[in-house]
């Protein structure tokens, strides 16, 4: 590489400025520094040699440009020299083709200004689900009159892929649940001698609440979230309009299969996580109160009525139904760029657990309320 | 004249599919140069291993007297300053806007202000043809000609002297494809660079190279301009500049 300087000479009131060697974009600001400081002070004439360049490239030649219009503005008189082809054509190139730099065009808007955007785009959002569930539910109506259209093959591929697979995260998780929720609430209850109602609260708990709630969480982390990212994946790539173009409705080849299938699987992964959860618990009894198992079982059939085994399982097919509509919801509306769908990815994770969290509070004030 | 890329004996294989087999060619100062093949004889390929994409498996690439087969991790990434390359579809990063796009090498690499910064931008946009009010504008809101001629203001943001383009006029319609030639033609002119593209649209081999090579079957069966390209007994040259004239 060419070594590259700035040779600045002071003539009462002219200004030299010789540069030589390579003036490129990394020269820049290293000159600017050193013109700035010299021009403190006033000089009516500006000389500015180039006949010692090697390179002159677009940039450094921008620079040029702005600073002799700079010293337009100043009424300071300056005069280029400049022998070589190259660098006139740099320099010409530069003249045609510089543009001026707009200012920010965007507006800083007042805080009512984004309150109202952000909530008028919040309803649209919602308008957008609603209109979604609409075109849902008449594809299951146009499903149940031509049942021959579902799509049975994708139905079992995703019963395999989102719940087969989950059952061993699900057993464990639920089994963890039980373990600590009883070894937690076994200290107390031996407080007062009250043991044998362990079971009482296990049971209610872990069939009614826990077990239903733990799945569902665990399926909007795992099935939700897969749902979002493969959809979106697919819209950004054009495969949903090649489908579309080719007569094949994404809803009844994508969207229905996967809500069939969670719905269809989600009561059977609950009744699994019952299971694990009771065992949980039955462990720690045995081990940390004494109770035996067969005890533990009779006072289990006494106490816990079925109804509240139906309640645990009646709220898996509400639950499936929204983590696996939120999840291809917020893949559909993935935009044309990579980041929107971590957005949605998130997005849908978040607000499938919290649409089951709130369906489950509903269902509980419901059920008090009917007396079951 | 001095080549400034140098292509000697490479081969590149694929698992079981030997894609190069020494395959030789040289890159003059101030050329545009064309890589042309049936589809699947590895012009992508080359390009790739020429940009430092991908590593062949025997031979040497040498640009601008750098030897890839020895090259160390800073001499790499200077060289990577003096080319800009433009992909097919573009690829500019969808979350940063078409000025952010361009400004990205510049802000990265040099300590320049950011006013500087902003006319260097807004000179290069009106050199590809674009608006300086598209530079506000985020890749997914322009149209696929724009994102080509964004992408190329991005590659020449540091002023390169090479340049890489892969499929220029792939997907646009023929008035944008013969106004980008016309462009990559005056740029040429106007910046002194040597360009080196893949290309299948014959319009743009006729108008814009000074020469071509063809690769097939895994070798470069023609290389040079192309008045005499006719006279080649090769299959596919025939198929390919006789049905289409």
């Amino acid at each position: 590489m060419n070594k590259s300087g700035l040779e600045i000479q002071k003539k009462s009131t002219t200004l030299s400025l010789d540069f030589f060697g390579d003036f490129t974009l990394y020269q820049i600001s290293r000159y600017e520094i050193e013109i700035e400081s010299t021009l403190s002070h006033k000089y009516a004439f500006i000389e500015i040699n180039l006949n010692h360049v090697t390179l002159l490239d677009t940039a450094a030649a921008l620079y040029l440009h702005s600073f002799v219009k700079k010293l337009d503005n100043k009424h300071i008189s300056h005069t280029i020299i400049a022998d070589k082809k190259e660098t006139l054509d740099t320099i010409k190139l530069i003249q045609k083709y510089h543009g001026e730099v707009l200012k920010n065009s965007k507006e800083k808007n007042s805080c009512i200004y984004k309150l109202g955007s952000y909530v008028y785009e919040h309803i649209l959002g919602f308008l957008a689900f609603i209109s979604f569930l609409g075109k849902l539910f008449s594809i299951k109506l146009y499903t149940i009159k031509n049942i021959s259209q579902i799509r049975f093959k994708e139905i079992f591929f995703e019963i395999n892929e989102s719940a087969i697979k989950a059952i061993p995260i699900i057993a464990l998780t639920s089994f963890l649940i039980g373990l600590v929720v009883a070894f937690q609430s076994a200290h107390q209850l031996k407080l007062y001698g009250a043991n044998i109602f362990i079971v009482d609260m296990l049971g209610l708990s872990i069939l009614r609440e826990l077990a239903p709630v733990i799945t569902a969480i665990v399926i909007a982390g795992r099935s939700g979230s897969a749902f979002t990212a493969q959809i979106g994946a697919m819209k950004i790539t054009q495969e949903l309009d090649a489908m579309r173009t080719m007569g094949f409705d994404p809803y009844l080849f994508l969207v229905l299969p996967r809500i069939i299938a969670l719905m269809i699987t989600m009561p059977i992964l609950i009744f699994l996580a019952d299971i694990m959860g009771i065992l949980g618990g039955m462990i720690v009894a045995n081990i940390d109160l004494g109770i035996s198992t067969d005890m533990f079982l009779s006072r289990f059939l006494e106490v816990i009525h079925i109804k509240n085994f139906y309640v645990g399982i009646f709220k898996g097919p509400f639950f499936a139904f929204l983590i696996a509509s939120i999840g291809i919801y917020r893949g559909l509306i993935v935009k044309d760029d990579t980041q929107s769908i971590g957005f949605n990815t998130t997005k849908s994770v978040v607000e499938s657990i919290f649409a089951v969290i709130v369906c489950d509070a509903l269902f509980s004030i419901a059920f008090t309320n009917l007396g079951i | 004249m001095k080549p400034i890329i140098k292509v000697r004996n490479i081969k590149t294989v694929f698992g079981k599919n030997t894609v190069h087999d020494s395959l030789n060619l040289e890159i003059h100062k101030g050329e545009i140069y064309g890589l042309l093949g049936p589809s699947g004889c590895g012009k992508t390929t080359l390009l790739r291993e020429m940009v430092l994409l991908q590593k062949y498996d025997a031979g040497f690439i040498d640009i601008l007297g750098y030897n890839f087969s020895n090259i160390t991790q800073e001499q790499s990434q200077h060289l990577r300053r003096e080319w800009g390359v433009l992909f097919q579809s573009g690829a500019l990063f969808s979350s940063l806007s078409v000025g952010q796009n361009i400004a990205l090498g510049l802000v990265e690499y040099s300590d320049l202000s950011k006013k500087m910064i902003d006319e260097i931008v807004a000179f290069k946009i009106n050199l590809v043809g674009l608006e300086v009010s598209d530079a506000d504008l985020f890749p997914s809101q322009i149209s696929g000609g724009m994102k080509k001629k964004a992408a190329l203001a991005r590659a020449l943001a540091l002023d390169p002297k090479l340049l890489f383009l892969d499929e220029p006029t792939s997907g646009l319609d023929p008035i944008s494809a013969r106004e980008f030639d016309s462009l990559i033609l005056k740029l040429r002119d106007l910046l002194g660079l040597t360009i080196v593209m893949v290309s299948h649209d014959l319009r743009s081999i006729y108008d814009t190279l000074d020469r071509i090579a063809i690769i097939d079957k895994k070798q470069i069966i023609y290389e040079g301009s192309l008045d005499k390209i006719k006279d080649e007994k090769s299959e596919f040259i025939q198929t390919f500049f006789k049905a289409n004239i």
